[in-house]
């Protein structure tokens, strides 16, 4: 049975442009309150997902359900419920940051909307640029009007595309935060990202997408999992040892950085093979100098599960 | 009770949509430049630089080119009523518009309101500065209403065209370019010249050509002169090209909206 803290679920939607299958079979699952990105590069299906759970575009086959209304004939409820944060700032350059919160605020029939307005302006650090017209605005505060815009009728879930590209790294952690406060909030947030470390910092559930499937899910330690193999780095006093080094260990295929005097070897993990290794050096009489373990990134699974799916080949 | 509720979100939403609209055609330099100012330049030129080689017999140069010059700046004008259209159509707002529990009408309807209201504001302030140049009529209330109307009725089938235009086109450029046509046919009409000055080929197609009648009528209506059957050739014309961009646009209008 389908749960009320399920925000969003969607189940078998697909997607073509003319012969073009942009989505395949997706099937996803998104907790109340949480934060969940949609991982993939350009391309890849991210934007077209975010079009078909906001009501813009109607899916092939498959349904989604935000907060329990379907997107395709219960398309007024959903709305009501949802709001978009396209990946172009959708803001009204000629109006000022004020008048562009109000209008949003009466299509949303709120009855302060003036007074929700003064909030949002506040809480988004923009009351000083208030009452000037949005096109004098930088990058970063359109942005940040952008999402107070999407904010203004406290929907229950927010749609996020891509909402961090172009900004500068001050801007992105400030909306980083907002994005954590929001969930913190008990708004539900749904993004999509071509960052790893956006993901990773931002995200309770990931789902990769590319060339249109679902190829991983998971939370990021999650997926991080999913390549047990890490790596271990050897640091070594001179050359000569790191050669010898080497030469011991020929079966692990370490790979050899010769100005570091490092050898990096690719694991399992198992403390048996690690133990392995340290004692074939140690029976050798050679010195580990540095020993360190290096868990496996976001972005060597991104691209592991990546390129195992291109080796498959398209089977669509 | 629901129609009601309905109804009434229906109304503020539209009025919403169109106290925005009302906001980008106001506060922007290019169109009351383009749309006030273009016009009121061309009249001074044709009154005081050409006007006085031009045998409009009885009739005052000014007297005879204001109708002309009024359905020359309702042209530009809702040139940029599609310009508008477009803009909202093209770029990432229409998204959020769309994505929010709102009338879909309203977008639409809201950009005919504006055109309307901004067309009647620049036509009143064209008026007024002939006033200054020395136009005068001898109109009764009724023509004056007459008049009224048939503006009114053209600046309808213009927006309606526009919106068809600013619906269709996927750049501001082209939702703006087919308003240089209606330039071209009031050049072609009997806006600044007499018909009967015109040679062979142009002067028919001058004669059988929509903006003749438009402005035709207005003139005689203003001046005092016989109407004859031209206030009823603008009449069917205006209509006739209200009804069928009014369905096509609508047609478009749906489709893009979804």
């Amino acid at each position: 049975m389908i749960g009320t803290d399920i925000a969003i679920s969607v189940s078998g939607i697909e997607k073509s442009y003319k012969n073009l299958k942009v989505l395949k079979k997706i099937n996803v699952t998104v907790q109340k309150g949480s934060i969940f990105a949609l991982l993939g590069s350009n391309g890849s299906g991210k934007t077209t997902m975010i079009k078909i759970l906001t009501t813009l575009l109607k899916p092939d086959k498959g349904n989604a359900q935000i907060c329990g209304f379907d997107v395709v004939r219960q398309s007024d409820q959903v709305r009501g419920k949802i709001s978009l944060t396209g990946q172009s700032a959708a803001v009204d350059e000629i109006l000022t940051g004020r008048e562009n919160l109000r209008i949003i605020g009466k299509l949303r029939h709120l009855s302060d909307a003036n007074n929700k307005t003064d909030e949002l302006l506040e809480q988004f650090h923009l009351i000083d640029a208030a009452d000037r017209r949005v096109a004098t605005y930088s990058g970063g505060m359109r942005r940040k009007l952008d999402l107070a815009m999407s904010l203004i009728g406290t929907p229950s879930v927010v749609f996020l595309d891509e909402p961090t590209t172009g900004l500068d790294p001050q801007g992105r952690i400030s909306m980083w935060e907002i994005i954590r406060d929001l969930s913190h909030s008990g708004v539900t947030v749904f993004l999509t990202t071509q960052y790893l470390d956006e993901a990773d910092h931002l995200a309770d559930q990931i789902a990769i997408l590319n060339e249109g499937k679902i190829v991983a899910e998971g939370t990021a330690a999650e997926l991080k999992k999913m390549i047990p193999h890490g790596h271990i780095e050897l640091g070594f006093r001179d050359e000569k040892e790191v050669e010898l080094a080497r030469d011991l260990l020929d079966e692990y295929n370490a790979s050899l950085d010769e100005e570091h005097q490092t050898l990096t070897i690719a694991t399992d993990g198992s403390l048996k093979q690690m133990t392995n290794i340290l004692n074939r050096l140690e029976n050798g009489g050679i010195p580990v100098a540095v020993f360190s373990q290096k868990l496996p990134t976001l972005e060597d699974v991104f691209l592991t599960i990546i390129g195992k799916n291109k080796g498959k080949g398209h089977d669509a | 009770m629901q129609i009601i509720t309905s109804i009434k979100n229906n109304l503020s939403d539209t009025m919403v949509m169109s106290g925005r609209c009302m906001r980008h055609a106001f506060r922007s330099m290019d169109t009351l430049i383009t749309v006030i100012a273009t016009p009121i330049f061309i009249m001074l030129m044709f009154v005081y630089v050409f006007g006085g080689a031009i045998d409009t017999g009885s009739i005052n140069y000014i007297n005879f080119v204001v109708p002309g010059i009024v359905i020359m700046c309702i042209a530009t004008g809702t040139g940029y009523s599609s310009m508008r259209l477009n803009n909202d159509m093209t770029k990432g707002i229409i998204d959020r518009f769309r994505s929010m529990p709102i009338a879909k009408s309203s977008i639409l309807a809201a950009h005919v309101l504006t055109s309307v209201v901004f067309n009647a504001f620049s036509v009143l302030v064209v008026m007024l500065s002939a006033l200054l140049m020395g136009f005068r009529t001898q109109t009764g209330i009724i023509e004056w209403l007459v008049v009224i109307g048939i503006l009114l009725l053209f600046t309808l089938a213009l927006t309606w065209i526009s919106m068809m235009f600013g619906l269709l086109a996927n750049s501001v450029e082209g939702a703006v370019g087919y308003s240089y046509l209606f330039l071209i046919l009031i050049f072609l009409s009997s806006a600044f010249v007499p018909i009967k000055s015109m040679h062979g080929i142009v002067r028919t197609f001058a004669e059988y050509q929509p903006m003749t009648p438009i402005i035709e009528s207005i003139r005689s209506l203003l001046t005092g002169v016989s109407v004859g059957n031209s206030a009823l050739i603008a009449t069917l014309w205006c209509s006739g090209m209200l009804v069928a961009s009014y369905i096509a646009a609508m047609q478009i209008y749906k489709h893009k909206l979804g």
